[in-house]
């Protein structure tokens, strides 16, 4: 009795093997991508890459990191008279993520006001580019170039404050 | 006994008709294979989803090389067949085992001139050289001491004085150690001539298969090695553990391939490096050689590109095969230490690509290589502060970089 049960159920369970959808061959099988493809696309399809007026007085200038660490970014921003970012422009020397990071970091502060760019923060720019661990350190140096933009964009609008006051 | 010896003669007739195949190669590589996934042996009933991969050009040569059809024709007999275990003294399997390991031995000996009883397998170049540096530890006498030199560097394919080096360890009764991993094969290697004691061989780097390998230990005079591995007393004790023949046989086979075209394929790499070099120093400015030119290896060129860094470029040329020096690809984000020993400045190691061009480069993939690094190399300039500042004037030295 016991016996034709088990029978049974091993039939069934076969049945519904053989019945289950197999798993995509493809996804078994997909190579291991060392590019995210989001970071490629930033390399493939650039936006934003070039350079402003680096003596204009609404155009602020971060340049982070060093070549002997093999990461350099320099990130500009035009700020308008109400104080809202209305372009961006970003040239890096450093992998693929440096690139992106940089790359999404100024389409990111574009229509900002200034204060609104300084919470942009690294997590936010990994997460969105979903950057490993070993990658983590190219989101905060973008940061960093943001933050100096903003800083260099500041000290510009001081003296002419002073003069004004005069 | 007479049996065992009729044996070998038939086998050795076997093998030696399965080894003379056709003397032109069969290219191993294509300009592009297409590779249709999904792999497994599954078959889907759905209509095929999958459209055909395109692959990488391949031009890592020194992280790894193709099998070379030849080796795999000798090697295949052993993988079905011919299937004995070659320490077996009893039986018919054991001895046309014995006889394939035996010959393959030759081969390995016969191609850096020393005697085939100076030859060990291992399971590679890194067990050699783990077996030649233990002796150092094993040795009795208080003051010997043990040189180890690589050969041809695996980064930027400088050729050390392996002659001279040899001659002075000789005179001074210190044992020579030589990674030759790189060099078997590619150059002419005469243990005897160069004085070398020690040499570590490696079968994935000659056209042959991979987790193979082989340590040759001089026999006079006498190197003494302490056994890494202990067990059967295989290969006279040094290294026990059952001899895989259809990989010894593989690496036979390619150290003999290796001996006969070693100089067509020097010339022949030769001729496409210099082709690389040429188009690529012809149309990028700011190109930089790394390695001395006049003692290199032409088949390893290891190039930086200022202003450019190296991962990004990787990135850029997705559909070849390559390597880099530069941190970003190393798990540690420490540049390259051969590149740094050489005085490379840090951020030109930043910036360096390994071009490996071997046995089955075509001119064919080289144009292409070449081509597309330059398209890459200008596009990623473009992209570069570095590169928009050299060209503003500036002094890259002058100024104070922020430290991260």
């Amino acid at each position: 009795m016991a016996a034709a049960g088990a029978g049974r159920l091993r039939r069934a369970a076969s049945a519904l093997l053989l019945r289950s959808p197999r798993l995509p061959a493809r996804e078994l099988s997909a190579p291991a991508r060392l590019y995210h493809k989001k970071v490629v696309d930033h390399y493939e399809n650039p936006r934003n890459v070039g350079s402003l007026d680096k003596t204009s007085k609404n155009v602020g200038t971060g340049l982070v990191g060093a070549p002997a660490c093999g990461d350099v970014m320099k990130l500009q921003i035009q700020v308008d008279e109400k104080g809202k970012i209305v372009d961006a422009r970003f040239k890096t020397f450093g992998c693929g993520s440096a690139i992106a990071s940089s790359s999404l970091a100024t389409e990111w502060v574009k229509g900002k006001t200034v204060e609104e760019a300084l919470t942009i923060k690294n997590t936010d720019i990994a997460k969105e580019l979903c950057l490993p661990p070993v990658k983590l350190h190219c989101s905060m140096l973008a940061e960093d170039a943001i933050k100096a933009a903003l800083a260099d964009y500041k000290l510009k609008q001081e003296p002419t404050k002073g003069e004004a006051e005069k | 006994m007479l049996l065992r010896a009729a044996w070998r003669r038939a086998v050795s007739a076997v093998t030696a008709a399965a080894g003379s195949r056709p003397a032109t190669p069969s290219r191993g590589l294509r300009l592009r294979v297409v590779d249709h996934a999904p792999q497994s042996a599954v078959h889907s009933d759905a209509a095929p989803e999958a459209e055909p991969v395109l692959r990488p050009l391949y031009m890592d040569v020194q992280a790894t090389t193709p099998l070379d059809p030849r080796v795999l024709d000798a090697m295949l007999p052993y993988l079905i067949n011919f299937y004995g275990n070659a320490h077996s003294r009893t039986h018919a399997y054991g001895w046309e085992s014995e006889a394939a390991m035996e010959r393959a031995r030759q081969q390995v000996a016969s191609l850096i001139g020393a005697d085939p009883r100076e030859i060990i397998f291992t399971s590679g170049a890194t067990e050699s050289n783990n077996i030649a540096i233990k002796e150092l530890e094993a040795a009795i006498q208080p003051d010997t001491s043990l040189v180890s030199v690589m050969t041809v560097n695996n980064e930027i394919g400088v050729k050390q004085p392996i002659a001279e080096i040899g001659r002075i360890c000789s005179s001074r009764k210190v044992y020579f150690h030589t990674d030759a991993a790189q060099a078997v094969g590619k150059i002419p290697l005469d243990v005897n001539d160069m004085k070398i004691d020690l040499m570590s061989i490696s079968g994935h780097k000659i056209y042959g298969p991979k987790g193979v390998g082989a340590i040759y230990i001089r026999r006079r005079p006498r190197v003494r090695v302490e056994a890494l591995q202990s067990g059967g007393g295989q290969e006279r004790g040094m290294r026990s553990g059952t001899v895989p023949t259809p990989l010894v046989v593989g690496l036979g086979a390619a150290c003999e391939v290796a001996q006969q075209e070693m100089e067509y394929d020097h010339e022949r790499i030769s001729k496409l490096a210099e082709r690389l070099i040429e188009k690529i120093t012809k149309s990028l400015p700011d190109v930089v050689m790394n390695g001395d030119p006049k003692h290199h290896y032409p088949g390893c060129i290891n190039l930086s590109f200022a202003y450019v860094e190296g991962e990004s470029l990787l990135m850029a040329l997705k559909d070849v095969a390559l390597s880099s020096g530069s941190a970003c690809t190393s798990a540690s984000l420490e540049p390259s230490y051969v590149l740094r020993a050489i005085g490379t400045d840090e951020d030109l190691a930043h910036s360096s690509i390994r071009f490996g061009i071997g046995r089955f480069t075509t001119e064919e993939e080289v144009d292409y290589t070449a081509e597309k690094c330059i398209q890459h190399v200008k596009r990623l300039r473009e992209m570069s502060p570095l590169w928009e500042m050299v060209q503003d004037g500036i002094d890259l030295k002058s100024i104070k970089w922020t430290q991260h």
